[in-house]
């Protein structure tokens, strides 16, 4: 690392992230203008983006070699009031709190509430879904059983492909204007309204060349007032850069970073895309550029390093925008999900990995930031050396890169419908979530809590917790006869459940196409353009909605643990069990050491716990799988959990595998801390049980102490181990490598361990700005380092 | 079919020869080392032996609970184990590892399942100490990929005295073995001030440069894990706390096998 990119690095670390009303303040300024009013809703979407673009402040860091800011400094925050307005309360939360806490300053406190509050209040999208969605929605909301991603973040769940490096947005303005030039208004009833989105994608291309050029003249400014010789070449060259990208397409290096960085300011000022819009295949796209400007003498390998470090440093410096209520808990962390695809086949077929692959990963292990996430794709095809670049990394204890299986991504894609093409050009994003890059809106709904709905099961639709009924009368439980009579109570629940949360869903895409339409983004992802319809309106070529399923191993574990103890063995009669639930074990020591102790669980290879586990991944791919959305696409499961298990776990009472209530459930479809005690090969197999490819993604966890991956003979075993993992056609899988008394000393001294960051679900974090909950929950986590 | 008597199972098993194996633990040992760190396997039969757990922060035993080791289980059982972790092996490159104990004092069974694992074509390793009659190894050589070959002492004197049986049918085992021409890999246990002196180093090296085939050798330090199980099972602990070796002494003692020729591998 050299002194620039050290200094950028700790300018990155160093900076407070903030609350910033730039952007909400622009934005109000623009609707109350009036203009709005004049102009079809997406044209006044775009030119409020327009207007922020216009208007917001330069941002130029001090040595930088990519620039770009989303806020006017770097981790000042913008907040997205259109879609949910921050009350004075949240602000005070956000300030005040120890962990992932963003400075609000008292004049911000002001302007929220004498400008930003009055004018949103009741307009934002938030306020419309909680308006339009029915009682029983709320009641299932409020209770736990799912969450909902877009009441505070624009369904974005997208990633590009290599569409920017070979136009600019000069040439995407011209393929939008022939899309209108070719509407048929005599014939298509929806021409005019596909003349509004078009129009809005053009003011939006527009929108960013301008962005970029105001950062050309800045450059330029700041070029004739600079005395040193090297850096004032440096900003007159990024000016110039500057010039040419966005409105053209790169023909460097350096240009194809610039280019895309100034489109990832552009769609995440336009809207706070939840979540992990990232340039997808970056070791792929930027190869080309590499080798030619490698030939023609004007790129070094370490230029080409230095070049690659600043743009990561323009990652850590956009912080996940804030949230509020139980969004803020389910996912507590600075961390936007921005995954970097490296690796995996191309387009024919082929393994994609090259000199770049490596260079990346180079870069991610000596720069150690939060943002960008990074990933390797793994292909029957990689060769060995890839793998093991990436395990030696991950022997280092950072947490990156995650591993993913190709072939399984690409059977995942094809399944759903996609073309192999589109699917081996596709990979994983945000935590491990299956995409067709740049030709997909895959949407995230909502977690679902599957442990939730047994306790409602086991309480003949009431939440004990409120004593209210919220879900339907599946039936005494204490009269059950056998575990399918039980069984088939929990599916009518969890049937039920999902039809509230599709319902739901329907209402609350409507509302994003009709107040919310996306048309910067949706210049981007084919085939808005040609299609002439909005990315949040099923413009895209594929159109998917997921509901994420939680606790695989605590519902296994619990359905396991009542067919074994009630019905198999018959040592517990229901009643007595159901009691001793409510009571959270009080009194029932020796049957809660039983279940822990004495009880099949998956994650041991054991297929008493493990066909039940294949029973309720049958019932919930069977409930969701294949049933359509409103914008021409399917809904389609998977199996992650964010942090959002520990908020889960905190809603729920005691459970039937012995774990008490309010405690996290397990994560992902690892199974639940501590329960696999047969080391990883039997924790695979367990996993492998599931059928992936009928997913849109699994998540795994892992934990190995640093001791057992000391030496370069461990390394290659656990290589073997994942490849196994893979020909099981295991989605994905990473690992912890850290020892629980490290974590226990971060624990007790946060101060000298700051820089200490783990896996935590589909990415990672400093393991200091976890809450407590969170922090012991990892430490639980099985080690094998152990066995 | 015979049954066998064995104390666990450990999968993912990536210290007992190539690839990632699975060990099966037999039960029953007719040594009787002073170092052992696998008390529980000494005794043919099943026993409870009363554990003490040790209280975390604080050095007292305190809890008491009986724990048993060892059951019996038929080939098939022990089959359904190891064919769990095929797809494992066939990646790898790695198998079953028999140890124990003594894998050789439960020869019917022994045979039996190596019969087994050959039949599904996995790789298959015995880890012994080499004290059994030389008829049985001629009956089971065959359906072994290799050996994983204890070698402590070539003073017999003190072998009798730190082991308890004279080393004559050990090293004579070795030699046929290797006269055979089967793979084998010498694990050496490092026990420092018994097997770890120099002269007993320089005997050992002294005996294998008289036999052919041996090129393998692991040099295994010292561990602990002895001295926590010994005092978890309320043994004496005859040989007091010994250090475990530092990493420049065991390259030290590594290099002085490389010299030789010899491929030499620390732990496992």
């Amino acid at each position: 690392m050299n002194d620039r990119i050290k200094k950028l690095r700790r300018q990155s670390l160093n900076a407070k992230p903030s609350v910033s009303l730039e952007r909400a303040e622009l934005l109000t300024k623009f609707y109350k203008s009036g203009e709005a009013e004049r102009v079809s809703v997406p044209v006044a979407r775009a030119l409020a983006f327009k207007y922020i673009l216009e208007h917001k402040k330069i941002c130029i860091n001090d040595g930088e070699l990519i620039v770009g800011e989303r806020g006017p400094n770097p981790k000042a925050t913008p907040t997205y009031p259109e879609i949910c307005t921050h009350t004075l309360k949240d602000f005070k939360i956000l300030n005040d709190r120890r962990k992932v806490s963003f400075a609000v300053s008292d004049k911000t406190r002001k302007m929220q509430k004498d400008t930003i509050i009055p004018f949103w209040s009741g307009r934002s999208i938030r306020d419309r879904i909680f308006e339009a969605v029915d009682p029983e929605w709320v009641a299932a909301y409020d209770a736990g059983i799912f969450t909902e991603f877009r009441e505070q973040r624009a369904p974005g769940h997208t990633v590009l492909d290599d569409k920017i490096y070979h136009n600019g947005f000069l040439d995407f303005k011209r393929d939008i204007e022939q899309s209108i030039e070719r509407l048929d208004f005599y014939n298509d009833p929806e021409a005019p309204a596909k003349r509004e989105q078009l129009r809005a994608m053009a003011i939006a291309a527009g929108a960013l060349v301008l962005y970029a050029r105001r950062h050309a003249k800045k450059l330029s400014e700041l070029a004739a007032k600079e005395r040193d010789a090297p850096r004032k070449k440096e900003l007159k060259e990024m000016a110039e850069i500057c010039e040419k990208v966005p409105a053209r397409a790169p023909k460097t290096f350096r240009e194809a970073l610039q280019y895309y960085w100034f489109v990832h300011v552009g769609v995440i000022t336009e809207l706070n895309t939840w979540d992990s819009f990232n340039p997808g295949r970056l070791d792929r796209h930027l190869l080309p550029f590499y080798e030619k400007d490698f030939k023609a003498g004007i790129l070094t390998r370490e230029r080409a390093r230095e070049l690659l470090q600043a743009f990561w440093v323009k990652f850590n410096n956009q912080p996940a925008p804030p949230k509020v209520g139980v969004t803020a808990e389910e996912s507590n962390t600075y961390t936007d999900f921005c995954l970097i695809n490296l690796g995996g086949v191309k387009e024919t077929g082929e393994d994609a990995s090259n000199e770049l692959t490596y260079l990346i990963l180079d870069v991610l292990e000596e720069m150690r930031l939060l943002q960008p996430s990074s990933m390797v794709q793994v292909s029957k095809k990689s060769p060995d050396r890839l793998l093991y670049r990436a395990l030696k990394i991950i022997r280092t204890g950072y947490g990156q890169p995650s591993l993913f299986n190709t072939e399984s991504i690409v059977a995942e894609l094809v399944r759903q419908g996609k073309t192999v093409q589109d699917a081996r050009n596709g990979g994983a994003s945000g935590c491990v979530e299956t995409g067709a890059f740049g030709k997909e809106s895959y949407i995230l709904t909502g977690y679902f809590n599957l442990t939730k709905v047994l306790e409602i099961t086991l309480n003949n639709g009431i939440d004990p917790l409120t004593g209210r009924q919220i879900g339907i009368k599946s039936g005494d439980p204490k009269k059950f006869k056998t575990f399918d009579e039980l069984y088939d109570a929990f599916e009518k629940q969890l049937q039920y459940f999902i039809d509230v949360k599709i319902k739901g869903n329907r209402i609350i895409e409507r509302l994003w196409a009709e107040y919310l339409p996306a048309p910067f983004l949706s210049i981007l992802i084919d085939d808005c353009i040609v299609n002439g319809k909005d990315y949040n309106d099923g413009g895209a070529r594929y159109n998917s909605s997921y509901i994420q399923g939680v606790g695989l191993g605590s519902i296994t574990d619990s359905l396991t643990a009542i067919n074994c103890r009630v019905f198999d063995k018959k040592d517990i009669s229901m009643t007595a069990f159901i009691k001793a639930l409510r009571a959270n074990f009080k009194g029932a020591t020796r049957l809660r050491q039983v279940l822990l102790d004495e009880t099949p669980k998956y994650g041991n290879d054991d297929d008493y716990a493990d066909d039940v586990m294949r029973r309720i991944f049958e019932s919930y791919f069977r409930l969701i799988d294949g049933r359509p959305n409103t914008k021409g696409g399917h809904y389609r499961i998977n199996l992650l959990p964010t942090t959002v298990h520990v908020y889960f776990g905190s809603i729920t009472g005691a459970t039937p595998d012995g774990r008490k209530a309010w405690e996290p459930l397990s994560e992902g479809i690892s199974p639940v801390q501590g329960a696999d005690r047969k080391g990883p090969t039997a924790v695979l197999k367990s996993a492998g049980k599931i059928d992936h490819v009928r997913t849109g993604g699994t998540l795994l966890n892992q934990k190995f102490t640093p001791s057992l991956l000391a030496d370069d003979d461990s390394l290659v075993k656990l290589g073997h181990l994942i490849r196994s993992y893979f020909k099981m056609d295991g989605h994905h899988i990473q690992f912890n490598v850290v020892t629980a008394e490290t974590l226990r000393k971060a624990q007790k001294n946060p101060e000298k361990y700051k820089d200490l960051i783990v896996r935590v679900a589909g990415y990672s974090d400093y393991f200091v700005d976890l809450g407590v909950d969170l922090q012991n929950e990892i430490i639980k986590r099985t080690e094998h380092g152990l066995i | 079919m015979a049954n066998g008597i064995i104390f666990d199972i450990k999968r993912y098993a990536i210290h007992d020869g190539p690839g990632i194996r699975t060990t099966a633990f037999f039960k029953g040992c007719p040594l009787d080392c002073r170092w052992c760190h696998n008390p529980e396997g000494k005794k043919c039969e099943p026993e409870t032996i009363i554990v003490r757990n040790r209280r975390k922060g604080s050095g007292k035993y305190k809890k008491r609970e009986k724990e048993t080791f060892g059951r019996m289980v038929t080939v098939e059982d022990l089959m359904t184990e190891i064919r769990k972790d095929a797809i494992f092996y066939d990646q790898s490159c790695g198998g079953i590892t028999f140890s124990g104990g003594e894998p050789m004092m439960q020869m019917d069974f022994l045979n039996a399942v190596l019969r087994a694992c050959k039949s599904d074509g996995f790789s298959t390793a015995l880890d012994t100490c080499g004290h059994a009659p030389p008829d049985d190894f001629e009956r089971i050589s065959g359906l072994v990929d290799f050996f994983l070959y204890d070698l402590k002492m070539i003073d017999d004197g003190r072998h009798m005295k730190c082991i308890g049986v004279s080393n004559s049918l050990i090293l004579d085992n070795l030699v046929m073995l290797s006269e055979k021409g089967h793979r084998i890999i010498l694990r050496i246990p490092l026990i420092p001030g018994i097997t770890d002196t120099d002269a007993n180093l320089a005997d050992i090296l002294k005996f294998i440069e008289s036999i052919k085939n041996v090129n393998e050798i692991s040099l295994l330090p010292y561990n602990k894990l002895g001295e926590d199980k010994l005092g978890k099972f309320g043994m004496k602990n005859i040989l007091g706390p010994l250090q475990t070796q530092t990493r420049a002494e065991l390259d030290l003692k590594a290099a002085r096998f490389r010299s030789r020729g010899y491929k030499v591998q620390i732990g496992g």
